[in-house]
């Protein structure tokens, strides 16, 4: 798993990477699978462990759902390559399950940082 | 916590369709897979060689950073289809593929399987038959039997009711909803069919009216009885089984309403019963029923007790109620209870029709049912033993499959599926054995046992197939899977030599299951050894009369003769047939031991009995030379002539069971007994002749001359020089020649009556003495199989051994003393075994004890001598080893 850094890598919550893919598809338009994969870890700043194979159940996944297309493209290098993009109804999910990320994250943060009083610090 | 939550049906349906449908086009997706992985790692790698890396660590890093190729192919496979499905059939063909490979083991594995599992379902299928399935009659839970339910001393008489009675008791019982029975004592091929040329015996029962409505029989065609038909001058009517009808009137459908005749009596045919109704098969097993005629009360009223009667409880009753009502009631029946001082003889009880039809039988059944249980647990220890071995040398194989990504469980559940492809193999063919030894049995008419003719593979069978095949999939397969996954499968593949680490604790395992199989082995054989001693002790008890050397042949003289012709008529027969060459002697008797039976009283004239003393007295109507042509021994006193004659004194001949109850201590013969309601004097004692059964008591006997009692005429027994078969055609031709009608059919060795009295016995003994044998034969297999294996593995260390000195003696010493170590071990574990489940069939044993050293012994040398004969095998190999070829392997 490559070099064990002081901080340990941040493992990825269920559920998570679909809407991770979703949100990179919609801001990044049409993507391969390694586009997506290391688009995410550059974002994350390599701090999340993601088996870059992993991406592939995950883009089977919101396929079924309707949410992502595919296409078979050429890819940078010249190759045959399958292209992801957001679909409308993964779009319409995205907004959905992004304003519910924001608001469990808001309530988590409250919740991890309260005082004895109850309030926040 | 997830956020996509289905957000209707219909997406969830559209996720459904698309695995269904990525799952049929498995092929193209992984193509497109693959093609879209190695893209993945093209892209990769270029960016890291951007980077400044060479191309192999650019790919190297790129390939880390993938993470497992496999696993993410696993992962995506399974999202994208139906995993569990998709494995399976990823396993299946994977297992149907190595099975292949590995022909002689699988087909030895799949014989062993069809032969526990055969096993299994067959007799699965008698026992359900027999103890599980409803009687097939309506509401059966509801009948019942009337009658004694345990220790009947005095045959049928003592199970049967009058017609008085019978009456009494329908009219009274607020329990029972019908009552309704048959004349008990309705003799095989007791009436003649007129239908041109020579008469043909049928067998006809009489029934009360209701019988067939009572049991909620309908007829196939035509009606049942009317309440008219069972009374005074009704016109005589029969029913017809559907066999019969098939059989002599080619299932005419014109049959209703037309007259048959029997004797001199047209009979008109007022329906035909129902395909499956089988009145033998549940009422008196191994006999078959042509026809029935409703009973008329009147005509019995005088014949004492000859009603088997039955019951339908209503539907608010339970049994206890009607035993209750029964107890009550019964003192006051007319006819049961002529003398109180019989009672005793007289018991009623109430049971229910399944527990009276097959009550007998449960434990019996139960004993074998185990036995064979006990088979499919042999036969799984042994395909353990052997997928063990089989595993040993596929360590290779697993820790490759591991080394690319396949997890243990993974692995646990590829080896399981092996082991469920075999057990269906087996199960299917054991499933053909089944059927075949089902059918077998349900057309093999020579077992008395009920229901046998209904014997069949059912539902019930299958589902029952499908559980054990599950089961013994996974008992012979966990083992081996979780032993052979157990160990760092990745050391294996440094592993050079074949075997060679294999430890300690793997051969422990297989020593112990050879230990185990042994020790079941061990049970069976007790189990089997015992109730073959209780059988040959059965065949050996003395009956009393001599069957051999003897046969019997019904003959009938009713036809408008008066008793007086009649008895001359015998005469003259018996007299003629004794002047033929080889017959030795000849004599005439109303019922065969063993057969027919029924019981008057005896008491000693004018003494009074306390109660209990007195019992029901098997009563025989015989003529002169019968005692002797049958082989029964007059201990004191005389036999019947033809002087004692109708006009003459009344004489009685009784056995030494009633000498010494009614005259103990005294000389009987010439005493003056109450016999049958007359005055009778004693002129002859005869040992005790075993005339209900083998095993029980022989009870009270007495025989009365046919010149003086009027008899119907039934059995002529002829005692031959010769083998009995070879008189057949001349004693039938006397017979026509004196009566051209004479229905002269059956010329039957009296073995015959002991063979059937013994059929159900000899029946368990067989089917336990099989599996038994079959167990040993499993048993020594599987010691072979392990010392063989145990002497491949070591052919090195022996060749090294011999190399150093040891002798060709030596090594075979070695091999074989560790067999018998081995089966030592399963003996003494199995002895202790034996000396607890030898108590649970304590019950069906006949003089023989659970403890018989006999067969613990024989056991021991028999188990004893098929394990050395199994390791004597190898041990040979062993000692033939050539040391240099030895070193030389590997």
């Amino acid at each position: 798993m490559g070099e064990q850094k002081a901080e340990p890598k941040l493992d990825i919550l269920q559920g998570t990477l679909d809407l991770m893919v979703l949100q990179t598809l919609s801001v990044m338009g049409s993507q391969h699978g390694y586009g997506i994969a290391r688009r995410i870890e550059q974002v994350s700043d390599d701090t999340i462990l993601l088996n870059q194979g992993t991406i592939y159940a995950a883009l089977v996944r919101l396929q079924h759902r309707g949410w992502i297309a595919a296409e078979w493209g050429i890819s940078e290098n010249n190759r045959k390559a399958k292209f992801y993009s957001i679909t409308r109804a993964g779009k319409k999910q995205l907004l959905k399950d992004a304003a519910y990320w924001q608001r469990l994250s808001e309530v988590m943060g409250r919740v991890l940082t309260m005082d004895e009083s109850g309030g926040t610090q | 916590m997830t956020p996509q939550q289905p957000k209707s049906i219909l997406a969830a349906l559209r996720r459904g369709l698309n695995r269904l449908w990525s799952f049929f086009r498995k092929g193209p997706l992984d193509d497109d897979l693959n093609e879209e992985m190695a893209a993945h790692i093209d892209l990769a790698t270029e960016e890291k060689m951007r980077s400044g890396l060479s191309r192999v660590e650019a790919r190297r890093q790129a390939m880390i950073q993938f993470g497992g190729i496999m696993q993410a192919k696993e992962n995506q496979r399974a999202t994208r289809g139906i995993p569990s499905l998709d494995i399976l059939v990823q396993d299946l063909t994977y297992s149907w593929r190595t099975l292949r490979r590995d022909t002689s083991f699988t087909m030895i594995a799949v014989i062993i399987l069809a032969i526990g599992i055969g096993a299994n379902i067959s007799v699965f299928s008698v026992v359900n038959t027999i103890l599980f399935r409803p009687l097939p009659f309506r509401d059966p839970d509801q009948l019942v039997r009337m009658g004694p339910i345990t220790g009947n001393k005095g045959g049928m008489s003592t199970a049967t009711y009058s017609s008085d009675a019978y009456e009494v008791f329908a009219s009274k019982t607020k329990t029972l909803r019908d009552v309704m029975g048959y004349f008990a004592f309705s003799d095989r091929d007791n009436v003649r069919l007129n239908r041109g040329g020579t008469p043909l015996p049928v067998s006809m029962i009489m029934v009360t009216g209701n019988f067939f409505k009572a049991l909620g029989v309908e007829p196939s065609l035509g009606r049942l009885f009317t309440a008219e038909e069972s009374q005074k001058n009704a016109r005589p009517v029969t029913l017809l089984s559907y066999p019969f009808w098939q059989r002599q009137f080619g299932a005419d459908p014109n049959i209703i309403g037309r007259a048959i005749s029997f004797g001199n009596t047209p009979v008109t045919v007022v329906g035909v019963l129902p395909e499956n109704f089988d009145f033998g098969a549940v009422f008196e097993p191994g006999a078959k029923i042509d026809l029935f005629t409703p009973v008329n009360m009147d005509e019995i009223r005088e014949e004492g007790n000859t009603l088997a009667l039955f019951g339908r409880l209503q539907p608010n009753a339970t049994l206890q109620q009607a035993q209750g009502e029964v107890n009550l009631l019964f003192p006051d029946l007319p006819g049961s209870l002529k003398h109180p001082e019989w009672k005793p003889g007289y018991t009623a009880g109430v049971q229910t029709l399944k527990d009276y039809v097959s009550g007998k039988l449960r434990r019996s059944l139960i004993v074998v049912w185990i036995a064979v249980g006990l088979i499919l647990l042999i036969v799984c220890v042994n395909l353990s033993n052997l997928l063990l071995a089989r595993a040993a040398t596929r360590r290779k194989e697993f820790a490759l499959r591991s080394a690319l990504g396949a997890g243990r469980g993974r692995i646990i559940r590829q080896l399981l599926t092996e082991s469920i492809v075999l057990s269906f193999t087996g199960a299917i063919l054991g499933l053909g054995l089944a059927y075949v030894t089902t059918y077998y049995l349900a057309h093999k008419g020579s077992v008395a046992l009920p229901l046998l003719g209904s014997i069949r593979v059912d539902g019930t069978a299958l589902v029952w197939t499908l559980l054990i095949t599950m089961a013994t999939a996974l008992v012979f397969g966990l083992i081996p899977a979780f032993r052979t996954t157990g160990k760092n499968l990745q050391e294996d593949l440094k592993d050079t030599g074949q075997g060679v680490s294999e430890g300690r604790s793997h051969d422990f395992l297989r020593s112990f299951l050879v230990i185990s199989e042994v020790s079941l082995a061990c049970v069976l054989l007790v189990g089997a050894g015992l109730l073959l001693r209780s059988f040959l002790q059965v065949m050996d008890v003395d009956l009393g009369f001599s069957p051999s050397q003897a046969a019997a042949i019904k003959v009938d003289y009713n036809d408008g003769n008066n008793a007086d012709k009649k008895v001359a008529i015998f005469q003259e027969m018996q007299r003629r047939i004794e002047a033929l060459p080889g017959v030795e002697s000849a004599g005439i008797s109303d019922n065969l031991p063993l057969d027919r039976n029924r019981s008057w009283d005896i008491s000693a004239k004018g003494v009074q009995y306390p109660r209990g003393l007195l019992q029901a007295t098997f009563v025989y109507i015989v003529s002169p030379g019968y005692l002797h042509s049958i082989g029964m021994r007059l201990a004191a006193g005389r036999d019947f002539t033809w002087a004692d004659g109708p006009k003459d004194e009344k004489v009685v001949i009784i056995n030494q069971t009633v000498a010494r109850k009614l005259w103990p201590g005294q000389n009987p013969i010439g005493r003056i007994a109450s016999a049958g309601g007359d005055d009778a004097r004693v002129i002859g004692v005869i040992d005790d002749v075993q005339t209900d059964t083998i095993e029980g008591e022989s009870g009270w006997q007495m025989y009365m001359p046919l010149s003086q009692q009027g008899n119907d005429g039934a059995q002529l027994v002829v005692r031959t020089k010769l083998p009995p078969a070879a008189l057949a055609s001349s004693v039938m031709t006397t017979l026509r020649s004196m009566n051209p009608a004479q229905p002269a059919t059956e010329f039957r060795p009296l073995q015959r009556l002991v063979d059937r009295a013994v059929s159900p016995r000899r029946f368990f003994v067989l089917l336990v003495a099989f599996f038994a044998v079959l167990g040993v034969v499993l048993a020594s297999l599987g010691i072979y199989g392990v010392i063989s294996y145990s002497v491949t593995q070591r052919t090195k260390e022996i060749g090294i051994r011999m190399a150093l000195g040891a002798t060709a003696e030596r090594v075979q010493f070695d091999v074989i003393s560790r067999t018998l170590r081995l089966a030592f071990i399963g003996i003494v574990v199995g002895t202790v075994f034996s000396f607890i489940t030898s108590r649970l069939i304590a019950s069906l044993l006949f003089g023989t004890r659970p403890t018989d050293p006999i067969t613990f012994v024989g056991m021991v040398v028999l188990l004893g001598s098929m394990a050395l004969f199994a390791g004597y095998i190898p041990a040979r190999r062993a000692s033939r080893i050539e040391p240099m070829d030895a070193l030389r392997l590997n």
